[in-house]
């Protein structure tokens, strides 16, 4: 049996990976046209900030992928042929497969924004445009990054590295205010601003303008406002790249690929995974496109299995995330939403210095654990996780707060400050029990199991 | 304007002139100097001792009346030399010239006869005069080498020896204050990583592979050719040495499969870091004239003198003495630098409590018990017991086997000969350290307690060397090599001390003798493959089979070995001369590899080449954390990016992205706990922790498993 994977991504990598643990015989393909070998993609900016050589950023040595076995190539699918199981590259070859993994991943949003094609735009997503911006970046003075998500913050960050005064154009009236609960949201903004970027709330980008010899050399908002720069970094979002797909016909797309819970497109034998996968029914409170790192490397194992003829759902279990905005580190897990729900009570601790926060949500009728919002502090996954799968009352897990706490030794502990807060808010006189500690956390876990 | 260097301010520039006009003087000062003999200075040392014989007198007297002849013929005497080396060659000319003459007088004159110890006339069993020997009476070669450097220092006049005090201001002191202008106005940075270009500057990107090997192949091979006439021509040692460093390219090449398979290099893809190879050559010349050259440097010694001797003369309350030699040079401008880079270290992870902390445990342990501490005692020694002085120059954090001639004679009848009982004291500390304290803190906190917060080469390489952790090589090659490498040395320093035990014991009838020493040291080794078996079968943890027989062999071997000499006896363990394998040891290990490559090689292949390839008491700390400690980094859960800041930063070439992005915690031997992969990790994900519970399994492969088809779905099963 061969399976051929489109895509050396986290997503593809796990699949092949997975697919060489449970079968022996097996023989995987993996396919780029990006890289050689498999990177991680949420390192780019390390490499341009000199924290990192590339090849520091290959999670696997060259020599691994000899050595289980997975058959590396390196070009491009132009057309995928799914009645007769094959794959058309760019240079005119072929492929014959058996079954097909599509995990190929996303591209950078242009929104038609006059003036998007010129030189010296572009977004963040592959080692080209890492390189493009390498190339480039002796002739930036000055920079203007349009969009408020995650890649954006990493973009700035990277040319400010550089010494190039960036201009952080977001549309929202805070950073990342869409997925950030709001005090969160300040927070961040706080930050960015607090390392000298330039950060424009409520601003949005009206047109990018030539240079006069086809770059970008200035760009004006929608409020009339110009700014000279010579570089134009579009992180307004990513979204599946699936544009060598439309040809085919009889693989149903969406805005990704169309997935049914065995990761199953509308051809038997073709999956999809990772940012590219949409779900045709996504679990509740879940999106059907969630382009992270974590949900591409889960798919990749489920995929596995399921071509492997042991089927087995999706499920990403639940929602975890964590990020860093320049020096500010951030963790999520479970249900915190950016706008609150109804019926969803919140605990949100600030420390005075503004770079610390908690926020514990709970169901306010059944005071059962929802999630938490970690920043400036981090807290142990699979504790918080357990917290939330039993449904925890909130002052059992106050009480014992210090389960999770993933700070580093000697680091301030703030649980104590955390209880103290809810004490005064809801009249109790709650005592926290436990502290930082691994062992009680494990025995704690352990605990899980059994029962 | 775009650049790939961090920002830095006026007086940033202005500290980094400063430190380069100190490093310039510091250089060029060794060759300020004039070198003027004066002839007594150097006829001294051959004068006859007080119980010498009638043939001693007179061979003392031809010693002395050639040297002066020959001394005046070259021109020694009266001739000013420029440079260390043409004083070093006028030296050996006179000396030749002088040694061809006393030979060839005994050759045509006769050796005379010899005496007992009451003076009177020695005959052979045929009745006949016994003559001396020639070696007896030649000039010999040793006395110039142990003379060489005294008799060039004392030579010297020139503005470093009339200043030095202008010339210390000038060099440790504006280099000081270069550095620390330097380093404090990072303090006004917000706080956070501040790895930014690191692989952007020429002094810290490190070198390709093919750079780092031509620095390896020379240097290793520059000592064993050095070696040899260091073993006083002897080709046994470096020849011992090169074939099994040629068996263990061999073993991690061919039996693991090395050969072939496309490591990661880990070099710049461009070209290479010119800084960082003049860094390199510079510091690894150092070591060389420190360790093997030291008449060279003699400007230097002479420029720390009068602090040396205030230090001695304040403590002991006298009014002279105290001059410096190197190790005084060498243990000043260690902590210097330990504490200006410290500084450094704590502005750099401002952020981070456990490195600030740390930080100043290294950098009080190297004032306080490495540099004062031996230093007053020996003040304060001299002052109670006049010449007689024999208290130890004890580093008393400094453990056996890194302290590695800690049970060498003249160190423990430093211990006992003491009238006080300080010196005992300090052997039973050194002994109850190895046997007890290291094995039990290990135990409890991992070998960082001392890796990282105490010891001296350990300090220095998250002082001074932490600009250049991250060019630690993180193949699976590299890791090979090291455990083959640090064991070696492991098993070397033992079979050196066990034969230096064995030697200083008495063979008679004491409890203490050479067969209890024998039968306690077997003992030890039984216990620890005991040890070793029971972890294997208990543990889940990967050991290699081949590792395991290795070392097993090994202890049996030994076994063995002990044995033959319980039965037979004999005087010198290891069939070989205790004071070679010393020598040998000294040069190779403690010199060679610790100073010279340990140091040496910092912008070359990383700060802690030494502690992860080399050290020995490292990897004795290294098994005790692997099988029997509670000591882990934990793994958040599936947080893992598998970006690789935690592996990039893991001074000792731990891949940490490996084992985090499967979830597994981890369990190693060389693990320092210098704590700066869970610092640098963007996603919180690495957590130093002490905790027995569970440390096997969760160090098991994949943890990051989401799918399991008995228990269902979770994060981990
Ligand atoms: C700068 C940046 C930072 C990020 N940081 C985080 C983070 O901190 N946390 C997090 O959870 N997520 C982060 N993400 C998102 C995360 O990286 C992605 O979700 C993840 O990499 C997606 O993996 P994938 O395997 O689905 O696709 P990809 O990694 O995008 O891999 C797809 C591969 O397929 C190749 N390909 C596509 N089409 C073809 C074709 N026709 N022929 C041949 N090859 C093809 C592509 O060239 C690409 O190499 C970040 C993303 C970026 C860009
Ligand atoms: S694994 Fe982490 S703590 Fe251990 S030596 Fe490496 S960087 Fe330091
Ligand atoms: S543990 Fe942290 S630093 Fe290491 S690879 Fe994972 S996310 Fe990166």
């Amino acid at each position: 049996m061969h399976v051929a994977i489109i895509g050396n991504g986290i997503a593809g990598v796990s699949a092949a990976r997975w697919l060489r643990k449970l079968d022996d015989a097996v023989r995987i393909t993996i396919i780029s046209a990006e890289t050689e070998f498999h990177f991680s993609r949420t390192a780019l900016m390390y490499a341009y900030m000199g924290h990192m050589r590339w090849e520091d950023l290959m999670p696997y040595e060259p020599f691994f992928w000899e050595k289980n076995r997975i058959d590396l190539e390196r070009n491009y699918v132009e057309r995928v042929h799914a009645a007769d199981n094959k794959l058309e590259f760019a240079d005119g070859t072929t492929m014959l497969y058996d079954h097909l993994v599509i995990a190929c991943g996303s591209k950078w949003n242009k929104f038609g924004w006059p003036g998007q094609d010129l030189e010296r735009v572009g977004g963040m997503v592959s080692a080209q445009d890492l390189q493009y911006l390498e190339e480039i970046t002796p002739e930036i003075k000055k920079a203007v990054v349009v969009g408020g998500g995650l890649i954006g913050i990493e973009l700035a960050e990277m040319l400010h590295s550089r010494q190039i005064p960036v201009s952080l154009l977001i549309r929202e009236g805070s950073y990342w205010s869409n997925a950030l609960p709001p005090e969160e949201s300040r927070m961040v903004s706080r930050h960015i601003k607090s390392h000298h970027i330039d950060l424009r709330e409520n601003t949005e980008l009206d047109t990018i303008h030539d240079d006069g010899k086809g770059a970008a050399g200035s760009v004006t908002t929608k409020d009339g406002e110009k700014i000279d720069c010579q570089f134009v970094g579009l992180t307004a979002g990513v979204s599946p790249n699936v544009s060598f797909l439309k040809s085919e016909e009889s693989i149903e797309l969406g805005r990704g690929i169309k997935v049914d819970n065995n990761l199953r497109t509308s051809v038997p034998n073709i999956y999809a995974i990772g940012d590219c996968a949409e779900l045709r029914t996504p679990r509740e409170g879940r999106r059907n496109i969630e382009a992270i790192w974590y949900t591409g490397r889960m798919m990749g194992e489920t995929v596995a299995y399921n071509i492997l003829n042991k089927p087995v759902e999706y499920d990403p279990g639940i929602w975890f995330n964590s990020a860093k905005f320049i020096d500010l580190e951030y963790q999520v897990y479970g249900e915190v939403p950016a706008h609150g729900r109804e019926g969803l009570a919140s605990l949100y601790w600030e420390h005075e210095d503004g770079e610390h926060a908690v926020r514990i949500n709970y169901e306010a009728s059944t005071k059962a654990v929802r999630g938490f919002n970690l920043m400036g502090i981090r807290y142990r996954h699979e504790v918080c996780e357990k917290w939330i799968a039993t449904e925890t009352h909130i002052e059992e897990v106050l009480q014992n707060l210090g389960l999770a706490n993933f700070d580093p030794e000697f680091y301030k502990q703030y649980e104590q400050d955390v209880v103290n807060l809810y004490n005064q808010q809801e009249g109790t006189k709650l005592e926290l029990k436990t502290k930082r500690g691994l062992s009680a956390a494990i025995r704690f876990l352990r605990k899980a199991v059994s029962t | 304007m775009p650049t790939t260097s961090t920002k830095k301010s006026v007086l940033q520039y202005i500290g980094l002139g400063l430190f380069a006009i100190s490093l310039l003087v510091f250089t060029a000062m060794l060759g300020l100097d004039d070198y003027k003999f004066n002839e007594e200075q150097i006829l001294t040392p051959f004068a006859a001792g007080e119980d010498a014989n009638y043939w001693q007198q007179d061979a003392a007297a031809f010693h002395q009346a050639h040297l002066k002849i020959a001394g005046e013929e070259t021109g020694l005497f009266s001739e000013t030399f420029g440079t260390t080396f043409a004083s070093e060659k006028k030296l050996k000319q006179t000396y030749a010239t002088a040694q061809a003459r006393v030979k060839e007088y005994y050759e045509t004159e006769g050796l005379p006869q010899d005496v007992d110890g009451e003076g009177n006339p020695k005959t052979n069993e045929e009745g006949e005069p016994a003559l001396v020997q020639m070696w007896q009476v030649e000039l010999p070669d040793w006395k110039l080498k142990n003379n060489a450097a005294g008799w060039i220092k004392n030579a010297a006049t020139g503005p470093v020896e009339s200043n030095p005090w202008l010339f210390f201001l000038l060099t440790f002191g504006l280099g000081a204050l270069g550095g620390l202008l330097y380093i404090i106005p990072k303090f006004s940075a917000q706080p956070g990583i501040k790895n930014d270009h690191i692989f952007h500057n020429q002094l810290t990107r490190g070198l390709d592979l093919s750079w780092r090997s031509v620095f390896l192949t020379l240097t290793v091979v520059g000592i064993l050719v050095y070696g040899f006439y260091y073993m006083d021509d002897k080709l046994v040692w470096p020849a011992i040495t090169a074939a099994i460093g040629l068996a263990i390219i061999g073993l991690v090449l061919f039996v693991h499969h090395s050969w072939g398979r496309d490591a990661r290099d880990a070099g710049p893809e461009d070209y290479s870091g010119w800084l960082g190879i003049l860094a390199g050559t510079y510091f690894i010349a150092f070591y060389v004239l420190l360790y093997w050259a030291d008449q060279h440097v003699v400007a230097w010694v002479h420029m720390v003198s009068p602090i040396s001797e205030g230090i001695y003369q304040y403590f002991s309350g006298y009014n002279e003495g105290g001059e410096a030699g190197k190790w005084f040079l060498y243990g000043l401008m260690y902590t210097f630098i330990m504490l200006v880079m410290g500084v450094r270290m704590i502005s750099k992870y401002r952020h981070n409590k456990y490195q600030i902390i740390r930080t100043i445990s290294v950098m009080f342990f190297q004032l306080s018990f490495a540099f004062m501490i031996p230093e007053i005692l020996l003040a304060l020694n001299k002052g109670w017991h006049g010449d007689k002085a024999t208290l130890p120059f004890q580093d008393m954090k400094n453990i056996w086997p890194l302290d590695y001639d800690f049970f060498h004679s003249w160190s423990i009848d430093g211990f006992i000969d003491n009238p006080g009982s300080l010196g005992m004291f300090m052997l039973f500390w050194g002994i109850i350290l190895v046997i007890v304290g290291v094995p039990l803190m290990v135990h409890l906190v991992g070998k960082r307690w001392y890796c990282s917060w105490v010891c001296g080469c350990g300090g220095l390489a998250e002082t001074m060397g932490d600009p250049w952790r991250q060019l630690s090589d993180k193949s699976l090659r590299a890791w090979k090599f090291e455990r083959y490498i640090i064991h070696g040395v492991l098993i070397f320093a033992i079979l050196m001390t066990a034969a230096t035990i064995y030697s200083f014991l008495p063979n008679d009838d004491y409890w203490i003798n050479r067969t209890s020493f024998l039968i306690i040291f077997s003992a030890l080794l039984a216990i620890a493959m005991a040890v070793a078996l029971v972890a294997y079968q208990k543990s889940r943890l990967t050991i290699s089979k081949l590792g395991l027989s290795l070392g097993v062999a090994f202890g049996v071997g030994m076994i063995a070995l002990n044995i033959y000499y319980m039965t037979f006896g004999g005087d010198n363990y290891l069939f070989a001369s205790t004071g070679n394998v010393q020598k040998w040891y000294g040069f190779l290990i403690g010199a060679g590899f610790a100073g010279v490559v340990g140091t040496g090689f910092y912008p070359l292949m990383g700060n802690r080449v030494w502690c992860r390839f080399g050290c020995p008491l490292a990897a004795y700390l290294g098994l005790v954390q692997k099988f029997q400690s509670r000591f882990r980094i934990t793994t958040n859960g599936s947080q893992c990016i598998s970006c690789g800041n935690c592996s990039t930063h893991c001074e000792m070439g731990i891949d940490v992205r490996a084992y985090a992005q499967k979830g597994q915690d981890i369990v190693r031997a060389s693990c320092v706990g210098c704590g700066v992969c869970s610092a640098v990790c963007p996603r919180g994900v690495l957590r130093l922790e002490n905790s027995s519970e569970d440390i096997y399994d969760r160090a098991e492969t994949e943890r990051v498993i989401h799918i399991d088809m008995e228990n269902g779905i979770s994060l981990m099963n």
